[in-house]
């Protein structure tokens, strides 16, 4: 009686183990936090040692706040469309909005005629403009940067 | 940076995350299958420990009834399997098992009063399966809720207000609550299904207005506090909110309505003020209505001091308390207490009742599986890529999450006692069939979320782009 009492609670425990332990595996096979984890540490490793080469983009403001893309040297587009790199979901974005490239070392911003416009800090770009570190781009209500 | 013109096309629309091509995702369906069978497992179990601590006669047919109820939920899993084969693998085997220990509760305070509820319960548990399976089945996108947003609003206000002012004989008056449509042979309470229908509406209204909400308003004391007229829909919801608590004396479902709304808001809006604003307002509510409504006063003064009036009002809550304080720790074992001595232990106080039978350490754990049910909504609510299914999503999850603590907390005296049923155990048709559908459209919105983007987009012209090879490291919080 005291056994299966016992018993009863203890399954029912591990039931919620069991759970968890779904939800911990499923975590990173939804979002690819797992591989995409060990590869950015991987490649941390190799060209670390404080070289300030900007390596992901972070987005600070708006919707998608949080999100991090890493630079792999591709050009990252920025725009509603749903093959952008970063698809944003702001109303004052255009489909298509800019685009991020790296020429050299450099990471440079350009506004693919944008109806609002892309803001480089305070600067309207109008032109490619080269992207230092930590400066806030802003679409819309979205605004990003670059980090090493 | 001038004035911001809203650029092009409609709504936008959200598409399946994919981050990393090359990775296959694993539909983890087979996990799910034997995730239920552990669940059934675990029913069964508890039915044999129930009809051995009862003294019934221990058959063959227990067996049978254990299978019988894998059976229904493998019925289920196939329906997911085929029609959302990348829905989250953690919720049906946690919605299977609150619901299988549900009937094993409500079968067992059946033998304590000879009563056949369960039966009936069994029979709900179906019916709600195939309303689950059909909601799959006829849903494939969950967006296109977003398109009858205001057809379900009318929908589910009209259902959430009618039981109030229909005349007696249709909708009569159950302990003190005007909730219900008797029908004859049964009978329905339309309240549950308007929740879902509501948060449809408000999830497909904050999209399309959120601007409303975010875009004008001044800073008072650190909070973004938005202008006068843009207080129209909170108000209005407010009124809802209150006329239930007035005209059909259902505090919970009151508290529920007025919780989602302000959640939703501020999941749209990531201003504060709005939940500030709304609870001051929903507090002011309370108060008036205390002062003015007797069956407010009761249940307060049940709340605030439930053994001044043991025998009368308090009751309820006093034996509730003393099944709590019964099963203590590890509680009496399954069929071994009295839960039956609580009224409506079936519905209202089973959570006293399994309290009283499996313990703290039973209780704790029920409610971890509550908890896991909503984190992995909330989780497939940020996954997704729309933002009708993020607001859907959090709503649906959060609706679940915070009927556990409205009901859990009026048992425990947290909370004044309000009287709603617990999601999935309690005794009661409506709220079940409801419930399973918020399931569905929950798995519809993990699925759509998970589901790897699979044929790449036909444009030649853009490989560059269209084979970028981007891994999101993190996802926003």
């Amino acid at each position: 009686m005291q056994l299966t009492r016992a018993g009863f609670l203890v399954l029912l425990w591990l039931f919620v183990l069991a759970a968890l332990r779904v939800v911990r595996s499923d975590l990173y096979a939804a979002s690819g936090l797992r591989v995409a984890a060990t590869g950015f540490r991987k490649n941390a490793n190799k060209t670390g040692r404080g070289s300030k080469a900007p390596r992901q983009l972070v987005v600070t403001h708006g919707a998608l706040t949080g999100t991090r893309i890493s630079l792999d040297g591709r050009p990252i587009m920025i725009g509603r469309a749903d093959d952008s790199t970063l698809v944003l979901d702001d109303d004052f974005a255009s489909t298509r909005h800019a685009r991020l490239s790296m020429r050299g070392t450099d990471w440079y911003v350009e506004d693919l005629g944008s109806t609002n416009g892309t803001y480089l800090d305070r600067d309207k770009v109008t032109a490619p403009l080269r992207v230092p570190l930590g400066v806030p781009i802003r679409i819309g209500k979205t605004v990003i940067e670059l980090r090493s | 940076m001038g004035s911001p013109v809203p650029a092009g096309e409609g709504t936008p629309v959200g598409r399946a995350s994919s981050t990393s091509p090359g990775l296959k995702a694993p539909t983890r369906r087979g996990t799910e299958l034997v995730m239920l069978a552990f669940a059934a497992t675990l029913v069964t179990g508890a039915l044999i420990l129930v009809e051995a601590n009862q003294e019934q006669e221990l058959t063959m047919q227990i067996v049978y009834l254990g299978l019988a109820y894998l059976t229904l939920f493998a019925l289920a899993h196939l329906a997911v399997r085929r029609w959302a084969p990348y829905a989250d693998p953690a919720m049906l085997p946690c919605v299977a098992l609150l619901n299988g220990l549900g009937l094993v509760m409500i079968h067992r305070l059946d033998l304590a009063v000879d009563d056949d509820k369960a039966t009936r319960q069994v029979m709900w548990t179906a019916i709600a399966l195939v309303l689950f399976v059909v909601a799959l089945r006829f849903l494939p996108d969950h967006r296109t809720l977003a398109k009858y947003g205001y057809t379900f609003g009318l929908v589910g206000l009209v259902a959430l207000v009618l039981p109030g002012v229909l005349p007696g004989f249709i909708a009569p008056p159950i302990n003190g609550a005007k909730i219900w449509l008797n029908f004859g042979v049964f009978s329905i309470q339309p309240g549950e299904f308007a929740k879902i229908l509501l948060m449809v509406f408000f999830a497909a209204f904050l999209v399309s207005k959120r601007d409303l909400f975010t875009v004008a308003g001044r800073q008072i004391l650190g909070l973004d506090v938005p202008r006068a007229r843009d207080l129209g829909p909170l108000l209005a919801a407010w009124a809802v909110s209150v006329s239930i608590m007035v005209l059909q004396r259902d505090l919970g479902s009151s508290l529920l309505f007025f919780g989602i709304v302000l959640v939703l808001l501020y999941v749209s809006t990531e201003r504060a003020a709005w939940v500030v604003l709304g609870l001051v307002m929903f507090a002011g509510g309370a108060v008036v209505a205390w002062r003015l409504f007797t069956h407010v006063q009761t249940r307060v003064s049940n709340w605030i001091d439930p053994f001044a009036t043991a025998q009368e009002d308090g009751y309820q809550i006093v034996q509730s308390l003393f099944g709590l304080g019964t099963g203590g720790i590890f509680g009496a074992g399954l069929g071994a207490g009295r839960p039956e001595i609580v009224p409506e232990a079936s519905t209202d106080f089973i959570t006293a009742a399994i309290g009283e039978e499996l313990g703290f350490v039973g209780l704790a754990a029920l409610l971890l599986i509550y908890l896991i049910f909503a984190m992995r909504g909330l989780r497939s609510a940020l996954a997704v890529r729309d933002t009708f299914g993020k607001l859907l999503g959090g709503g649906l999850a959060f609706a679940v999450a915070f009927q556990v603590f409205i009901v859990v907390g009026g048992v425990t005296k947290l909370i004044p006692m309000t009287g709603i049923t617990a999601p999935f155990l309690s005794y009661g048709g409506s709220s079940l069939l409801a419930n399973y559908i918020l399931v569905a459209l929950l798995l519809r919105i993990s699925a759509a979320a998970r589901t790897p983007k699979t044929a790449p987009k036909p444009k030649v012209q853009q490989p560059a782009i269209a084979d970028q090879h981007t891994v999101m490291v993190e996802r926003p919080k």
